[in-house]
């Protein structure tokens, strides 16, 4: 069965149950910067074109009843 | 009537747990509604609006009066007490007929009504996460269709969707999950090791918000769409006083056997991988606590709180107490889930569905990896790190802090169903997040039920007998025949009968109604 194939996780990182002083994952501000890609400005161009135009109105007129 | 195929008669299976993510599950969304330039407009109206033009354009009769309330039971508490009617919010009681509202089962076996002020679509009953994606991605294709269907009326105003959980201004609206569970499981089980696993699943699967607090008062980012809305550990309300552990027992099916578990900690997620991952990483943990396999505990001191640290903390580095004194971050909790269900699996080879269950391990496994070495590779995958990814650009490309109006406006619009306006629509056509199912699959899913529970039953007597059904629900088919004074009613208390493999020949072969229900009284 293809359950027992597979090795156990292994986490690839260090365990901070072992090291606690093991460097905190990047911050999200800093992860942005390499993770954008050289595509981000082109995304960014597309999407001006369909933002709503008057942001703080459409932000004020989204107002929804509670739900469950 | 005797109805055999349908379980009504036939001896009740045995409930046997097998190391696998299969199970009976499905996903209910309410949709944010809105009319651009009219915040005042009705939304109770309007969601009656939204569902009846579906209805109508499909054929399906929309009166509340079919559906069928027979079985429905919203104060019944799994700890095992009754809440008195008269002890209720108004908006707990959401058995009570009101002809102005629709609510309509679809031919794909879905429910599509209105819930308090919101649009629902609570998908057909799946077995398989994979499935889930597929009906849950139906139902954004059922919302967009109809807001076209609205928009193309003469006397039109037009009427937005948005899949999302709340408006920024201090409302929340639910995406909740069903899962099936054999009622023997004891609950205060199910609740020790679910608040661990649902205060830090969020790093999987929440949905992203501009804006930290119920009513956004403080500027920042934080994962979580719903996490500032819960306000207790365990409890049967989902509007008010929110619970991370929700206790409605309506099981849907037979209570002396069955419990649905409805989790309403969720975001709407409109990344397959989120979806995915969500159904299935939360299956597995059931598996586990259902066989007893998890007795580590990780009980977090105050869960509320932790919950809420976690979702205001992308960074994902804020470290939680343990009762027995240990600290660990989320995705150490998740890690620990993850190795907890590698050694389950690996006990016993016994699963129905292996490669839907490695689907879900492979990348529970390849997500947690990534996120703890650079959040943003997630960025195709999880829909918090999606919308992080576009807000980060605006910010560095203009100069924007955490409070512009722009930011807001990205958030809200981010979740418009209709593709040219929906950002996360607009990141999937330019090939930025990673698709799991094809759209083939999703339009199909619109208009058939799955093929492996009741649904197929339910969606398909929708289809093909709908002048004949007097109403219809998640545990019961009521049908008018003509020539019968009174209505006939077949229940489908078992959520695994009704399969294609049990009466789609059934089905298929029968012209009218009755000989349908002839077909379903006879000896098998």
């Amino acid at each position: 069965m293809a359950a027992q194939e597979h090795a156990k996780p292994q986490r690839r990182e260090d365990d901070p149950a072992d090291a606690p002083e093991a460097p905190p994952a990047a911050p999200a501000g800093a992860a942005v910067k390499e993770g954008l890609g050289d595509d981000i400005d082109s995304v960014l161009d597309e999407i001006d074109g369909v933002l709503e135009s008057n942001a703080e109105e459409f932000v004020r007129g989204f107002v929804q009843k509670g739900g469950q | 009537m005797s109805v055999r195929a349908l379980g009504a008669s036939a001896p009740a299976p045995v409930i046997v747990v097998a190391m696998t993510v299969r199970r009976i599950m499905g996903i209910e969304t309410e949709y944010g509604i809105s009319v651009p330039g009219d915040p005042l407009a009705n939304p109770m109206f309007l969601s009656g609006q939204v569902v009846s033009v579906y209805a109508a354009a499909h054929g399906i009769r929309s009166n509340q009066s079919s559906w069928d309330y027979a079985y429905e039971d919203p104060l019944r508490d799994a700890r095992g007490w009754q809440m008195s009617r008269a002890d209720a919010e108004d908006s707990q009681l959401t058995d009570s007929e009101d002809p102005s509202l629709a609510n309509v089962v679809l031919p794909n076996g879905a429910r599509y009504y209105v819930d308090h002020a919101h649009p629902e679509y609570s998908s057909p009953e799946v077995t398989t996460p994979l499935d889930a994606v597929v009906w849950d991605r139906a139902g954004d294709a059922i919302a967009l269709e109809s807001v076209r269907l609205l928009a193309d009326r003469p006397d039109h105003q037009q009427v937005n969707l948005y899949k999302n959980n709340t408006d920024g201004k201090g409302q929340s609206y639910g995406a909740h999950e069903n899962y099936l569970m054999p009622r023997r499981t004891p609950f205060p089980e199910i609740v020790r090791h679910l608040i661990p696993f649902f205060v830090t699943r969020q790093v999987i699967c929440g949905a992203g918000r501009v804006g930290l607090g119920v009513d956004s008062r403080t500027p920042g980012y934080q994962i979580s769409q719903r996490a500032d809305f819960f306000e207790t550990e365990v409890g049967l309300e989902t509007t008010l006083k929110r619970p991370i552990i929700n206790t409605r027992d309506e099981p849907h099916a037979v209570a002396d056997r069955f419990r649905r578990l409805h989790v309403i900690i969720g975001d709407a997620n409109q990344l397959d991988v989120a979806t995915l991952l969500k159904l299935g990483t939360t299956s597995l943990v059931l598996g586990m606590i259902e066989t007893g396999h998890l007795d580590e505990p990780l009980s977090i001191r105050r869960p509320v709180g932790a919950l809420q640290a976690v979702s205001h903390d992308p960074s994902l580095t804020a470290k939680l107490e343990l009762l027995d004194g240990r600290e660990m971050t989320a995705l150490d909790v998740q890690w620990a889930y993850l190795e907890a269900a590698r050694t389950w699996l690996d006990s016993r080879a016994d699963d129905p569905t292996p490669e839907a269950t490695e689907q879900v391990m492979s990348l529970w496994e390849d997500v947690l990896t990534r996120l703890g070495r650079d959040v943003m590779s997630c960025a195709a995958d999880l829909d918090w790190v999606a919308k992080l990814q576009l807000l980060e650009g605006y910010r560095n490309r203009d100069g924007l802090a955490w409070d512009d109006h722009r930011l807001a406006a990205i958030d809200i619009q981010w979740a418009d169903v209709r593709p040219e306006k929906g950002l996360a629509h607009r990141l999937q056509e330019r090939g930025r997040t990673r698709r799991l199912v094809s759209a083939e699959q999703v339009k199909a899913a619109q208009a058939l039920p799955p093929e492996d529970t009741r649904a197929w039953f339910r969606g398909t007597c929708v289809r093909r007998f709908a002048p004949n059904i007097f109403s219809a629900s998640w545990d019961s088919v009521v049908f008018d025949v003509p020539g019968h004074a009174s209505l006939q009613r077949v229940p489908i208390l078992e959520p695994e009968r009704g399969t294609r493999a049990q009466v789609g020949d059934l089905l298929d072969q029968s012209s009218d109604v009755r000989a349908l229900l002839a077909g379903l009284a006879a000896p098998e």
